[in-house]
């Protein structure tokens, strides 16, 4: 593994490593609090948000885009929550009303604007592009402690690092009111905890995550790993500081194993093309969480 | 002010009026409702420091309701709520508060002593570690409960009557001067019954005062010094000795009392 | 042209799709109406999502074995297949382990649909491939119809919805009392089995005209949106039925209009529109309706309250009582009762006692209506002069005891 695979596969793992990290932390708390389908809305929802932004700035820059969608994932969780409250309405149903409807927004949007001088792909959106995040300036391992070589760095690999290093800070700072909302809301209210503002924040750091993986592994993964690495920890383990860190090793080694199924795997087998990274770290996933219903040690539920 | 106020024209159902400053709970005209069906309606209720009081009434009177909104986690219409003579807000630390146990999922990965734990974060704060001054108060509360054998044994692996015990520890380790408690004895068994009891009576010996949401008439006047009557209204509250009486349980229970009475042996 | 879309004189195509989405909105709206009710809408995404990696396997299958790779019924046969499957693993981790709903339909939905979409990709790099318009399932397409998928849509729309119309007296019950219903004899289990494999027909069905990303809107809107106009379970199905046929026969007659513009997106936003408009303007449920309700509500507890306080003679501490009872005239800004003040406390105060002898001297508790509070009613409108007669000498003998 010479200076080839640290130019064109060490990026795109660093970058996949740190959003699969970055979406499974929070997830953590989403399926204890039973909102783990916020990630499902979420993914839908910035489709409208990036397009509206390009329409907007009549650009595909990233900034723009990714305050778009940041700002579309943020506008459906209060319209979601708006429905629940006001009008009455359970919430998984009022996810699926303002989602699709905010991504046929998106869609239609979409298709009537002037996009000849745009291509903006559905497969780019839902699988991202994370083979292509190469470091072309890399000659080797020694490249990381050369400073002109590291400007060429992919910058998603920068934006997705902080991205993880925010969202671990969160749960860091705030993990002690984050176990509790968890565990007993309306407990943790009498107590003086901001329950609903801690609940939104952890929705939209989540929110955040998604949106800066979004571009570069799309958002199949990203539903993908907001939800199985956490509940594949979950059937193992009784502690919730376990189940955290048990969470990110799963989202590693998905990712890891993923990126060599894709990448290497049908090389192997003769073929000349190589399997989506995305699809298949998610899929790698999904047979974790497979693994872990089927034999895990705390699969069971107490009566 | 309403049905209260008129029935003590006639003297007999109600104490004086006590001291808002020294009343450990005053509330003031509270209404409640969910949407525009009213849950409670025009509530004034005062208890005094040092009591043992029960809330009695029939299923849907608004008991759970009312303490709901006492500890501020559902809106009210109207009403005043005050702990020992200030609001909600600058009380906090001083009001425990044992929700029904319904609200939890038992498959939550925390044992019984992080459970119990948990009922200090709020006083350690986000970033003090926890230390051994702590871990050993969260023992003596368990141990108050009868449930130190347990500390780690994972919350759904218990029993009903055990989980009951575990969120009272928990309770109890705010060392607050308010306890309101959620129907706590419902669903248990007799032991666990027991031993709760005799930790209520143990923080009223100590001062304390411990307000809960009783479901059995037959009990009332063991355990409970104080009585509110409520259905929607309150109806009259007071001694238990003075005010648990035939007429009051009638008009409180109307068409549901025989329903009520198969549990009232020996009132 | 949008009259003669709407007319379904636009032309052969157009009145074909038409009709087809029209019947696909009924069935989705009615199957999706019975998923709501058992608090499960979102597992029309698993359902939908799921049908991906059937989807592909199944053209790679036939491709493999020389048939054509793009027949209908072999690629609608293989989605449901893997969403049968997608089902049963949502049904088997919801069950068997700890996991809860949202996390397991979450799980399967992504896993199940990354697994698709790679198998898409590999169908693109084949040279039979060339995703061979595949790729329409995922936002739908309506374009060059065929007479028999209409046909198709037709026939099994009216199959699956017929069945739930004809079982929704035992899911209905399900969905609101499952422990009595087994007391009936009426297996949730097997009644929730049945709601699921409609709704997995009518999804595979709706795929090829709105796309398996968009039909779950049609599956969800059109039952929350008639949700607000009814708390009866006939009809809340019925006006989801008319909900969902609406947008479909709207959405396509708008988007037959412009040539660029694509149906199923269209057909969503027609449902939003109605789901809008009922959120907002239902009565009862609501939202302009519930919150007006709620104010007279409040404005007449703290106006009774109030005034009943004055009557007494004590303070008014909330302020908000003050406000209310003060923009009426019926106090002064330094909180001191005005004539006509008095006089309405004086009714009010009145009303209170009758109502309290009534129920308390008189137990008539058993007689009343448990859901409203008497003292906020006045009691003229309740109980006849004679009642309130008696009720009257009975308050001036208790009265005249105290003297």
């Amino acid at each position: 593994m010479g200076s080839d695979f640290v130019a064109l596969s060490l990026p795109p793992l660093l970058i996949g490593l740190c959003a699969s990290m970055a979406c499974a932390l929070p997830g953590n708390f989403l399926i204890l609090r039973k909102q783990a389908l916020i990630g499902d809305a979420i993914s839908h929802v910035v489709l409208p948000g990036i397009v509206v932004a390009f329409l907007v700035t009549g650009q595909v820059s990233t900034w723009p885009m990714m305050i778009g969608a940041a700002g579309a994932a943020i506008t459906a969780v209060l319209l979601i929550e708006l429905i629940r409250r006001v009008g009455r309405i359970e919430s998984g149903a009022a996810m699926g009303v303002i989602f699709t409807s905010m991504f046929a927004a998106g869609v239609l949007l979409l298709e009537q604007s002037d996009t000849s001088q745009v291509h903006l792909d559905v497969e780019h959106a839902l699988f991202g592009n994370l083979e292509s995040l190469i470091w072309l300036d890399a000659e080797g391992w020694a490249s990381f402690f050369q400073i002109k070589a590291l400007a060429g760095l992919p910058v998603e690999l920068l934006r997705m690092a902080t991205v993880l290093l925010a969202v671990s800070a969160f749960v860091y700072i705030f993990w002690r009111p984050l176990a509790l909302i968890c565990f007993d809301e309306p407990y943790a209210r009498t107590r003086g905890i901001a329950a609903t503002a801690l609940g939104f924040a952890l929705v939209t750091l989540t929110a955040i995550a998604a949106v800066a993986a979004f571009d570069a592994v799309g958002s199949i993964i990203v539903i993908a790993m907001i939800i199985c690495p956490p509940a594949t920890a979950r059937l193992m383990v009784n502690s919730l500081r376990s189940q955290v860190i048990y969470s990110q090793v799963l989202a590693i080694m998905a990712t890891v194993l993923g990126y060599m199924f894709a990448g290497y795997v049908p090389l192997w087998l003769g073929f000349s093309n190589t399997l989506s990274a995305a699809g298949m770290i998610a899929s790698m996933s999904g047979v974790f969480l497979a693994c872990a219903a089927l034999f895990g040690p705390h699969r069971r539920r107490n009566i | 002010m309403t049905n209260f106020a008129l029935i003590a024209d006639n003297g007999a159902f109600v104490e004086k009026n006590v001291d808002l400053e020294s009343a450990a709970l005053n509330i003031q005209g509270m209404t409640v409702s969910y949407g525009s069906e009213p849950a409670i309606y025009s509530v004034d209720f005062n208890v005094a420091i040092g009591t043992l009081t029960a809330i009695i009434g029939p299923n849907g009177a608004g008991k759970s309701t009312l303490l709901k909104a006492a500890i501020g986690i559902i809106p009210t219409v109207s009403g005043q709520v005050r702990f020992f003579g200030k609001p909600l807000s600058k009380m906090r630390h001083r009001i425990s508060y044992v929700p029904q146990r319904a609200s939890v999922d038992w498959d939550f990965p925390a044992t019984v002593k992080d459970v119990v734990l948990m009922g200090l974060y709020p006083t350690i704060g986000f970033f003090k570690r926890v230390r051994p001054v702590h871990l050993d108060h969260v023992q003596s509360c368990l141990r108050k409960v009868g449930m130190q054998d347990f500390s780690d044994r994972q919350l759904g692996q218990l029993s009903g009557g055990q989980q009951q015990r575990v969120f009272l520890a928990r309770a109890l380790v705010q060392k607050a001067d308010v306890y309101l408690l959620d129907e706590p004895l419902a669903g248990i068994d007799a032991a666990t019954e027991t031993a709760i009891i005799s930790v209520l009576k143990d923080l009223k010996k100590s001062e304390k005062t411990v307000i809960v949401v009783h479901h059995d008439l037959s009990t009332v006047k063991d355990y409970f010094d104080h009585v509110l009557f409520i259905n929607k209204s309150p109806i009259a509250q007071g001694r238990t000795a003075k005010i648990f009486t035939e007429e009051n349980l009638s008009i409180t229970y109307g068409g549901q009392l025989s329903a009520a009475k198969s549990g009232l042996a020996g009132a | 042209m949008l009259w003669s879309a709407l007319n379904l004189t636009l032309g052969y195509n157009a009145t074909l799709v038409t009709i087809g989405a029209t019947l696909l909105g009924i069935a989705t709206g009615i199957s999706g109406t019975f998923l709501y009710l058992r608090k499960n809408a979102l597992i029309s995404d698993a359902i939908s999502h799921a049908t991906l990696p059937g989807l592909g396997a199944a053209f790679l299958f036939m491709t493999g074995v020389g048939l054509d790779g793009r027949n209908l019924i072999g690629l609608l046969g293989g989605s449901a297949i893997s969403a049968a499957l997608g089902l049963m693993i949502v049904t088997w981790l919801t069950t068997k382990t700890r996991l809860s709903q949202d996390a397991a339909i979450g799980s399967v939905l992504s896993v199940f649909f990354a697994f698709g979409v790679v198998l898409l990709t590999v169908i693109q790099a084949l040279p039979s491939g060339r995703q061979a318009g595949l790729e329409t399932f995922l936002l739908g397409s309506t374009a060059g119809m065929l007479f028999n998928d209409a046909v198709l849509i037709l026939v099994l729309g009216a199959i699956t919805t017929s069945i739930l119309v004809l079982f929704r007296r035992p899911i209905i019950l399900v969905s609101f009392d499952s422990t009595y219903a087994k007391t009936l004899g009426i297996s949730p289990q097997k009644t929730d089995y049945l709601v699921l494999a409609v709704a997995l027909a009518v999804t595979v069905i709706g795929m090829k005209i709105a796309g398996l990303i968009l039909i779950v809107a049609l599956l969800i809107i059109a039952p929350v949106a008639a949700r607000f106009w009814s708390e009866k379970s006939d009809i809340i199905i019925l006006i989801s039925a008319i909900f969902g046929g609406l947008s479909g026969y709207l959405g396509t007659a708008i988007s037959a209009t412009a040539p660029g513009l694509p149906t199923g997106p269209i057909i969503v936003l027609c449902s939003f529109v109605l789901f809008l408009v009922s959120f907002l303007l239902a009565p009862r449920r609501g939202v302009l309706a519930a919150a007006r309700s709620f104010w007279v509500f409040q404005r007449t507890v703290h106006m009774t309250q109030g005034l009943l306080l004055i009557a007494q003679n004590q303070p008014i501490y909330e302020p908000k009582t003050k406000r209310i009872l003060q923009r009426r005239g019926f106090i002064r800004a330094d909180g001191v009762a005005t004539q006509a003040g008095r006089a309405l406390a004086a009714k009010t105060l009145l009303n209170e006692r009758r109502w309290s002898f009534w129920r308390n001297k008189m137990q008539q508790t058993g007689n009343l209506d448990e859901s409203i509070v008497y003292s906020l009613v006045s009691i003229e409108t309740k109980l006849t002069p004679d009642q309130i007669e008696s009720i009257d000498r009975g308050l001036s003998e208790e009265q005249q005891e105290r003297v």
